[in-house]
């Protein structure tokens, strides 16, 4: 009978695990559930339910680390940070609403197992490059760990790579480390309304490639602008090109000066979000809150070199209609269409195909994620090497089996 | 230091090989001459050294991919090679392998400022990718000290770090694609211009790999715009412990600079007859502190660091007021490895990365343990993100000076192990470090790190004997031992 186990430390996950092991029982790992709807159908014996390994363990805001069970929520991490006027920089993204759960439940192992970012990763890096350490428990019923606390360490591979992205199918953590930093003092957006598709990603590539050290850059095309709860985006009646800098008040005013002055020539109309609205409008962006993704429709995430955004956009909306916007300074596009069958997969696939990038299925319904490949597939020796990582991992395919490919 | 036993029947082939490499590559690709071989005998890591079976350079992928295949199918192994100024022993010759070098793979392929992307062929130094973009205002940000000499492929095979990690990142975080060739002969390419993987991250795994994943032929990088400004803080302390709480207060309070070093006594002292770089000679420690951004920034940035460094017992302190000056107060720390080989016949540099915390506290053990070896050191530190760098003095002509010397370093690194760090920050594990991984991981540890490598390598041929003090079989590492029972902790809830 499929049973919801629930560990409370690290020595109950390691026997749970040494059980499914010899039972050849597959276990449902997670957090709290939020993504439970990302990645392809499962059907296992039981469920592995992580939110019992939860508490900060160690957090050392002069070394810039935090070390936190694996189920301990964002929320609880964010918090206390905050006190200490640091944060994750790589901004984690709430996918929660998007993929019909609870805005804020979210849990460090589900940020880190689904390597998530915010529209920071241009200038800080995703889950990946945060994630210093871990101590977990393979699929093969064995405790090891990977890293440390310190940013610099290249003793032996950075098996944090590995299990950053690897949506619970290799190992499941107990505790993991990661690095915090200090949270910027001040946080303005400069917007240019009204730019095409093509001319915003050129502007933003201006301003990434100045010395303004950008740290958000994004393009929402007229109707997702207008869903914003920002009245300076929403009331534009047209396209809104956000640029965001972030630091010490001096800095960041020199630099919005120096933005406005390099886009001086767009013939834009030309506005300024400060704390408040710029902190709100890059909530929604990083949470894709201004997709129309009312229920039925399905929604992609493609990432393509940033250049490309614009025509790889163009093209996805001819193929399957819906709406896109841009964050990443055009390096991430999400679209929302109308479900079908196919999620229009093949159509999707071949657009990113050519500019070179991926393509993930975030959602769709469950029959649909359980027929068309969520993740891009890894063809020949990509594929291989795939199959045998998740072979030494976890050889009897107990952890989370076919989550990202049928078989691994 | 026991390297694996080169394989007799492998060496009993040599002729063959050979023959089997000119069909590959032609010409002068192929080194097999005694004399010639020399120059290969040894990386950075000059205490050790030996002869390859033979020296290949290809020139193209497609000679790469040849060569790995007929390696495998033949069962030879391979020793990847950059540059050789790798730190570790990581391209130690073996015997019994093929040295692969990189050295032809010299071109940049595709600069594309639009994107901030360089496509780059390995060879390619560090330094030379940063020359071919500065024209436009662009760099790229990870700057080992070897830059001048160290190749990019080396830089991602090794993950190298440099003195602005703390900002910018390693390596890896700079790092968008690369295109390896497997042991198999087969090509693959992870990342491109765009960001994350559509599966497991084996981008992120292939960097620090040191060469035992596969063969790096190709990079795709993320370059930068320079920073408007750049301005640097000398400061002198009575001791390690204030540069120590200088260093904790400044990123305490919220500051995260380009660059913050730190030199002990003897490293200010040998840099300073060395250079001339105009150091203060009557302080313990001195503090480097460099702020990047726009102008008002470095400003507000500057007045800051320098209450910071009053608060906390600055003797000294200037404030650079050029780019001329600012140069000058870097030059004795960029030269502290050469200043250091000038006062001493050899010297060993140790690469432990510590909690920032246990600065003083480390350098008080180093301080002890060099009385006991009855060895001299001088410490340089990336103080920003904790990597410490005792350089060892010795002379490898004084009978077992070098062992002597090793034990101190390995003592050293215990002790970073001890205090909360790890053995290596940027340096690598090579040869050097090998057989102190123990210290740090368990052999469940190490198994599971070799599992990853038995998916990219399964017959164990690259780079044998680097990393890991203990090779096991593949087949050996995949057994599961399996104890079947009920579930042992009846109160685990479940529902």
């Amino acid at each position: 009978m499929s049973q919801t186990l629930k560990p409370e430390t690290a020595e109950h996950l390691l026997e749970v695990l040494k059980w499914a092991v010899a039972e050849k029982s597959s276990l449902d790992v997670r957090g709290n559930g939020t993504k439970q709807g990302f990645g392809r159908p499962m059907r296992t014996t039981h469920t592995l339910d992580l939110s019992g390994l939860s508490g900060i363990k160690v957090y050392e805001p002069h070394e810039l680390f935090m070390t936190a069970y694996s189920g301990t929520p964002v929320a609880d991490i964010e918090a206390a940070l905050r006190q200490n006027n640091q944060q994750m920089a790589f901004e984690p993204a709430d996918l929660g609403p998007l993929l019909g759960m609870a805005e804020g439940t979210g849990t460090i192992g589900g940020v880190i197992a689904c390597n998530l970012a915010g529209p920071r990763r241009i200038q800080a890096g995703a889950a990946r490059d945060h994630f210093l350490g871990f101590n977990a428990v393979s699929g093969r019923g064995e405790v090891f760990k990977s890293g440390g606390t310190v940013v610099k360490n290249v003793t032996g591979f950075d098996l944090s790579k590995l299990i950053a992205g690897s949506f619970g199918t290799l190992a499941v953590m107990t505790e993991a480390t990661f690095k915090v930093l200090p949270a910027a003092e001040k946080t303005r957006t400069v917007l240019a309304l009204g730019l095409t598709d093509t001319r915003a990603m050129k502007a933003m590539s201006q301003a990434l490639g100045s010395a303004n050290d950008v740290s958000g850059a994004a393009h929402l095309p007229a109707a997702q602008a207008a869903r914003s709860g920002v009245s300076y985006v929403s009331g534009a009646g047209q396209a809104v090109t956000a640029v965001r800098v972030e630091g010490p008040g001096p800095s960041v005013e020199h630099r919005c000066q120096a933005i406005r002055g390099l886009w001086a020539d767009k013939g834009a109309q030309l506005e300024e979000l400060h704390s408040q609205n710029s902190a709100a409008l890059w909530k929604e962006i990083r949470d894709v809150r201004l997709l129309d993704a009312a229920e039925g429709k399905q929604v992609w995430r493609v990432s393509v070199p940033p250049m490309e955004g614009a025509g790889v956009g163009g093209e996805l909306l001819g193929a399957s209609g819906g709406e896109v916007f841009y964050d990443w300074g055009g390096g991430l596009i999400w679209l929302a269409h109308d479900g079908c069958p196919d999620a229009n997969h093949d159509q999707v696939r071949a657009a990113v195909a050519k500019a070179g990038g991926h393509a993930t299925l975030i959602r769709a319904d469950a029959d649909v994620r359980g027929l068309v490949p969520v993740f891009e597939p890894q063809p020949g020796p990509l594929g291989d090497i795939t199959r045998r990582v998740k072979q030494g991992f976890d050889p009897e395919g107990v952890l989370n089996p076919g989550r990202m490919v049928e078989g691994v | 230091m026991q390297m694996p036993q080169p394989d007799a029947d492998v060496i009993a082939r040599r002729a063959e090989i050979i023959k089997a490499m000119q069909g590959i590559i032609s010409g002068e690709g192929v080194i097999a001459d005694t004399d010639e071989l020399r120059a290969y005998d040894h990386d950075g890591l000059m205490a050790y050294k030996g002869l390859p079976l033979v020296v290949v350079l290809p020139e193209t992928t497609e000679q790469v991919s040849d060569i790995l295949k007929y390696c495998h199918d033949n069962n030879v192994k391979i020793v990847p090679r950059g540059a050789g100024t790798g730190l570790s022993g990581g391209a130690l010759p073996l015997a019994d392998a093929i040295t692969l070098g990189l050295g032809k793979f010299k071109k940049i392929l595709e600069i594309d400022f639009d994107n901030r992307t360089v496509i780059t062929q390995p060879g390619v130094t560090n330094l030379a990718l940063t020359q071919a973009v500065e024209h436009e205002g662009f760099y790229y940000a990870p700057d080992p000290s070897s830059q001048i000499a160290c190749s990019i492929g080396g830089n991602v095979a090794e993950n190298a770090g440099g003195v602005h990690c703390l900002k910018y990142g390693l390596t890896t975080n700079n790092v968008l694609g690369i295109e390896m060739v497997l042991m198999s002969g087969e090509v693959v390419r992870f990342g491109g211009k765009h960001l994350d993987s559509g599966g497991y991250d084996l981008l992120g795994v292939a960097n620090g790999s040191e060469g035992l994943l596969g063969v790096i032929t190709e990079v795709t990088v993320r370059i930068l715009r320079k920073p408007e400004t750049a301005r640097a803080l000398l400061v002198g302390f009575p001791s390690n412990e204030s540069a120590g709480d200088c260093v904790a207060a400044i990123i305490s309070a919220g500051i995260i600079p380009g660059g913050m070093e730190m030199m002990d006594k003897p490293a200010i002292h040998a840099t300073e007859d060395f250079v001339h770089a105009g150091y203060p000679l009557d302080v313990q420690a001195l503090l480097i502190v460099e702020l990047d951004g726009p102008e008002a920034e470095v400003e507000h940035l500057i007045e800051r660091v320098d209450g910071i460094a009053n608060q906390t017992g600055a003797t000294y302190l200037k404030i650079s007021q050029s780019d001329a000056e600012r140069e000058v107060f870097w030059s004795g720390r960029k030269n502290a490895f050469p200043a250091v080989g000038r006062i001493s016949p050899d010297y060993l540099c140790m690469d432990g990365t510590i909690p920032r915390h246990r600065l003083a506290d480390v350098l008080k053990r180093v301080e002890e343990l060099s009385q006991k070896y009855n060895l001299r050191v001088a410490n340089v530190f990336h103080a920003g993100d904790g990597n410490l760098h005792p350089l060892i003095l010795f002379d490898a002509n004084q009978p077992g000076e070098l062992e002597n010397a090793e034990n101190f370093g390995a003592d050293i690194l215990r002790y970073c192990v001890e205090v909360g760090g790890v053995l290596t920050g940027e340096h690598g594990v090579g040869i050097e470090k090998r057989d102190l991984m123990g210290e740090m991981f368990t052999e469940d540890d190490m198994n599971h790190q070799q599992r990853l490598k038995c998916a990219f390598d399964p017959a164990g041929l690259l780079n044998p004997g680097k990393v890991y003090p203990t090779l096991h079989r593949c087949a050996e590492l995949g057994r599961m031992y399996v104890h079947h029972g009920k579930l042992p902790f009846p109160d685990i809830p479940r529902f």
